[in-house]
């Protein structure tokens, strides 16, 4: 096949991916969109095996085939509280892929570099482009793989950081070296110096000096940005695939590469400033770790914690017209979404109208709370956002917030040297009743006290979510 | 333990602070109950039902102070029930310590513990023992029905065959538990009712029970009664003053008044003068519920019905809940239950008086031979709304000046943009070769379009969008495939290893984002 057909099938390809993002803005038309993908995927496969430069395509197949039945093993067990850890997991891979790519590339150009012209005509492949260019263009070439490499490299530490994070196995809380940024500036100067060397020099010592320094960017950085951040640093280190996928296009003179890179880049990206947004928080703040130190002195609340049993709350329930339910991390840590389904069926079954508040940095992941409860089959059309829900507190009988903390923290709105000023919350606590299912009686995971927990119509139902609400479920009738 | 309740010493007291109900429930904790043999005949129970429900009864009140160890009565103890006080004993009853020296220092002396029912802090978990709320409803019902039985007329309006009956019009002043019951019972027999309170926030609570709420023109910034813990406070002369000219103008139309004012700790607060008395039409009815204190009419008698000159009959009685007396001792022993409940956490019918406990520190007036009156602030505070500030209404043409003007910030901002945006493509352009040039609009563009496109994505959907992106970033395999066909082993070693992660990720991205998608239900 020649090169036109490729090209064709590429500029299909693309469609299909931007068709198959641009379908996700509905539940329904989104479930047609995957398979847009899945097509567009597919046909670039194929258009490339077919296509000019490829060879061991039995090779190519039987690997894609043995990786997908990892991927398909992967995807049907993993259950739906997993999915921030088997996102961030899969961010490695394509980072590592990037690196080899880009490692590949430059090897070939040295090789290719290295022969006289008459063996250069006889190259065929991914050789022969690189032997078509010129002294400009194989400059330019090695700064784009330069940072295909940077990039893949700091995507692929830090998304196993995240990973680690994500399933526990490494500690949440926010961790930095001695040193702090000064390491991670270090590192990033050595970067940029290496590639000044690089640039000059096309040597493979400098390459592997960054990609180094650019793994223990990856690492160090992650490492210091605590659990209740990993939603910005997930869509971050998505970003950063597709800007490594892209870079990895440009040394390669790949338009489809280039294209899905940018729009995984810009979809990353923009999810990222959802979050921050959502967060009240800069992109840099974040990105740097750790809460900033408060202003002045937080305000002193007041009051106790009053706790409840289950009977409480069943009568609340019970006599209530509308309930709001916020749930949070806690309740995927709890795996509480089934428990909280069931209680909405036997709630809507009496005719009670009830709703879901999903704050958007709600859990571990962007959505992460609608795919819970998607997978726990509750509705998606009663499923709210903050800003359309946020107007309907006071008119809502019970509010119950569930593994929630700092996203129904008045202190956000009240206590202007609170750490968290200013972040939009969900405005629980002006609702009637709030009942709050709660561990136990500890601040959250950025150490700041609730003052909700202390208000006059907040009553705290301690114990494990789950077990609070089997508890609760027999109860409800 | 052993909880005891002797006969109600107080001439025409009926209540007892024990019911066979409540005593059921106190063994349940664990306790023994005892009562003082014809304590509860008044109130409709008779010894035979106590018996029924495992109480022992006993002869006379000395042996049942003797026995038990904790006496849980109603009225105030006197002087002679306070000396069989011994220590190590608990005394739980109403004991006005506030003008009752002498009967701390007794308990004082004898290093007894007393529980003062009245004292009980005014917090949403202590409600259920808030003997004065249970008993302040029953005081408001009851004033309504005494009100009724000394008016000649029906409360609601009629039309019948002999005539046109108006309906009588009731004005209750001071809206707390009494007042609102007042304010029930007064609508439920069909007057039209009035209220009025210092308080402006409990206006949505009387309009709640169907009364209208009187508004007075005045201007002053009133008091929040929830800073003063739910209690009324003293007002300013000139709400006084406000206040009294707005009675002087309904007096004369109203029928019957039930005044509930009370302030903490203070002489009842004068509102109905001698003068609206007077303006009064004959026949009409005054209930003051707080004759006790001296009364909101100076009129008013303690404990007797009285006629005006001009026919107004004053209703001073103070013994509301004991004319009521079932269910008065119902209420009152189910709020002695409670506050056993709390001071037994175990459930082992041993007392756990718990000092740091608000409620049970807040109504403790002598604990183990100190006086422990009055108690420190409560830790939980009522917390009072802060006034909101005012937002000023913006008119029609400001609005559109200032669409107007972020119309142009905004415009500004997306000229700015996308000139920056040009001159540094053409700078780049300027250096970069053709061949660069090719690529790097398609990726200016690429990334153009999935801004657009991304922004449109629900935010339901994000996680699926994260693990479909993730599914098609590997896209990176295409350059994998490509490499993997040319040169040395080493190359083709690390695009096969590329193409196999590529492979997990496109599988496991694109079947994971489906899983999810198909779960998303609409209702």
């Amino acid at each position: 096949m020649d090169y036109g057909f490729t090209t064709a099938a590429y500029v299909v390809a693309a469609i299909l991916f931007i068709l198959s993002l641009g379908g996700l803005s509905g539940q329904e038309s989104a479930k047609r969109a995957v398979w847009y993908g899945i097509a567009g995927m597919a046909l670039a496969i194929f258009a490339t095996l077919i296509g000019p430069g490829a060879g061991l395509w039995l090779l190519s197949l039987v690997l894609i085939a043995a990786g997908g039945l990892i991927g398909y093993q992967l995807a049907t067990r993993v259950q739906m509280t997993q999915m921030p850890e088997l996102v961030a997991a899969m961010h490695s891979l394509v980072g590592l892929a990037a690196v080899f790519v880009g490692f590949n590339a430059h090897i070939e150009l040295g090789r290719v570099l290295a022969m006289d012209d008459t063996a250069r005509k006889a190259l065929e492949g991914f050789a022969a482009l690189l032997a078509k260019k010129d002294a400009v263009e194989i400059a330019i070439l090695r700064v784009e793989l330069f940072l295909g490499v940077f990039i893949g490299a700091v995507t692929f530490t830090g998304s196993v950081v995240a990973y680690g994070k994500l399933a526990g196995r490494v500690t949440s809380a926010a961790e930095k070296l001695p040193g702090g940024h000064v390491l991670n500036a270090a590192a990033a100067g050595i970067s940029v110096l290496t590639l000044i060397w690089y640039f000059n020099s096309g040597g493979f010592l400098p390459l592997f000096i960054m990609t180094l320094a650019a793994l223990f960017i990856g690492y160090h950085l992650i490492m210091g940005i605590g659990g209740a951040d990993m939603p910005v640093v997930v869509s971050m280190l998505n970003s950063y695939s597709g800007w490594a996928a892209a870079a990895i296009g440009f040394s390669l003179g790949n338009d489809l590469l280039i294209v899905v890179g940018a729009l995984v880049g810009s979809s990353g990206a923009i999810l990222s400033y959802i979050m921050c947004k959502a967060m009240n928080r800069s992109f840099i703040s974040v990105i740097l770790g750790g809460f900033g130190g408060p202003a002045g002195e937080q305000m002193a609340v007041e009051g106790e914690q009053i706790a409840i049993e289950a009977e409480g709350v069943a009568t609340a329930l019970n006599e209530a017209d509308s309930v709001i339910i916020i749930p949070g991390y806690g309740m995927a840590v709890a795996q509480a979404q089934t428990g909280v389904a069931e209680l909405v069926r036997k709630l809507r079954a009496k005719g009670k109208n009830v709703r879901f508040a999903i704050h958007p940095v709600a859990g571990r992941l962007p959505g992460h709370m609608n795919v819970l409860l998607a997978e726990a089959k509750v509705p998606y059309d009663i499923v709210m956002e903050m800003d359309e829900i946020n107007e309907d507190f006071p008119d809502t009988d019970v509010a119950i917030v569930i593994g929630s903390n700092d996203i129904v923290n008045p202190a956000a709105q009240d206590d202007p040297n609170s750490p968290i000023a200013g972040m939009p919350v969900l405005e629980c606590w002006k609702a009637k009743q709030v009942f709050v299912s709660k561990r136990g009686q500890g601040t959250g995971y950025s150490g700041i006290e609730n003052p909700l927990f202390f208000k006059e119509n907040t009553r705290m139902f301690y114990g494990d979510a789950k077990a609070s609400l089997d508890k609760l479920l027999p109860m409800i009738d | 333990m052993i909880i005891g309740t002797p006969k109600e010493v107080f001439a025409g007291e009926a209540r007892v602070a024990m019911t066979p109900a409540s005593a059921r429930d106190l063994q349940k904790l664990g306790y023994e109950c005892m009562i003082e043999t014809g304590a509860g005949a008044l109130a409709g129970y008779s010894d035979a039902d106590y018996k029924a429900a495992g109480v022992t009864v006993k002869k006379t009140a000395a042996a049942l102070w003797k026995d038990a160890d904790i006496i849980a009565k109603v009225r105030q103890p006197e002087a002679a029930e306070l000396k069989q006080l011994k220590a190590g004993k608990t005394l739980i009853s109403f004991f006005n310590p506030a003008a009752n020296d002498a009967g701390m220092d007794a308990a004082k002396a004898k290093g007894a513990n007393v529980i003062a029912m009245e004292m009980v802090p005014r917090i949403s978990r202590a409600q259920k023992m808030d003997a004065l709320s249970s008993m302040a409803n029953i005081a408001g019902y009851r004033a309504v029905i005494e009100a009724g039985n000394n008016f000649g007329r029906f409360f609601t309006g009629q039309i019948t065959a002999a005539g046109k009956v108006p309906p009588a019009k009731v004005l209750v002043v001071g809206a707390g538990v009494a007042g609102l019951a007042a304010i029930g019972t007064s609508t439920s027999l069909g007057a039209v009712t009035y209220a009025f309170d210092v308080r402006p926030e409990v206006a949505e609570q009387v309009e709640s029970m169907g009364a209208e709420f009187v508004y007075l023109d005045f201007e002053e910034e009133q008091q929040d009664g929830a800073a003063t813990g739910g209690y009324a406070s003293v007002s300013s002369p000139e709400f006084r003053e406000a206040q009294l000219a707005k009675f002087r103008e309904l007096a004369p139309e109203v029928d019957i008044v039930i005044t509930t004012a009370l302030i903490p700790n203070r002489e009842a607060p004068e509102l109905w003068t001698e003068d609206m008395v007077k303006a009064m039409k004959a026949g009409s009815v005054i209930v003051d519920l707080a004759a006790e204190k001296g009364g909101n009419c100076k009129l008013t008698v303690m404990d007797e019905k009285i006629v005006t000159e001009n026919g107004v009959t004053i209703i001073g009685y103070t013994d509301f809940p004991s004319r009521m007396a079932t269910q008065a001792s119902n209420l009152y022993a189910t709020n002695i239950r409670h506050m056993m409940t709390d001071l037994t956490p175990e459930k082992d019918g041993q007392i756990n008086h718990d000092m740091e406990d608000d409620v049970i520190r807040g109504a403790t007036v002598a604990f183990e031979g100190e006086i422990t009156f009055p108690p420190p602030p409560p830790k939980v505070a009522a917390i009072a709304a802060k006034p909101k500030a005012e937002v000023k209404e913006l008119t029609a043409e400001e609005k559109r000046a200032a669409e107007v003007a972020a119309f142009k910030a905004q415009t500004k901002q997306q000229v700015t943009l996308l000139g920056v945006g040009a001159v540094l493509l053409l700078g780049v352009g300027l250096v970069a070769p053709a061949s660069f040039m090719q690529h790097f609009i398609v990726f200016v563009l690429a990334v153009f379009v999935g801004f657009q496109v991304i922004w449109g994505v629900a935010h339901s959907l994000h996680t699926p969008l994260m693990a479909v992106t993730n599914a098609i970033s590997s896209i990176i395999i295409l350059g994998a495939l490509m490499q993997i066909g040319s040169g040395s082993f080493l190359v083709i070693l690390l695009s096969a290893l590329a193409v196999f992660m590529a492979g997990i990720n496109i599988f496991g991205g694109f079947l994971v984002t489906r899983r999810m998608l198909a779960m998303f239900q609409k209702s």
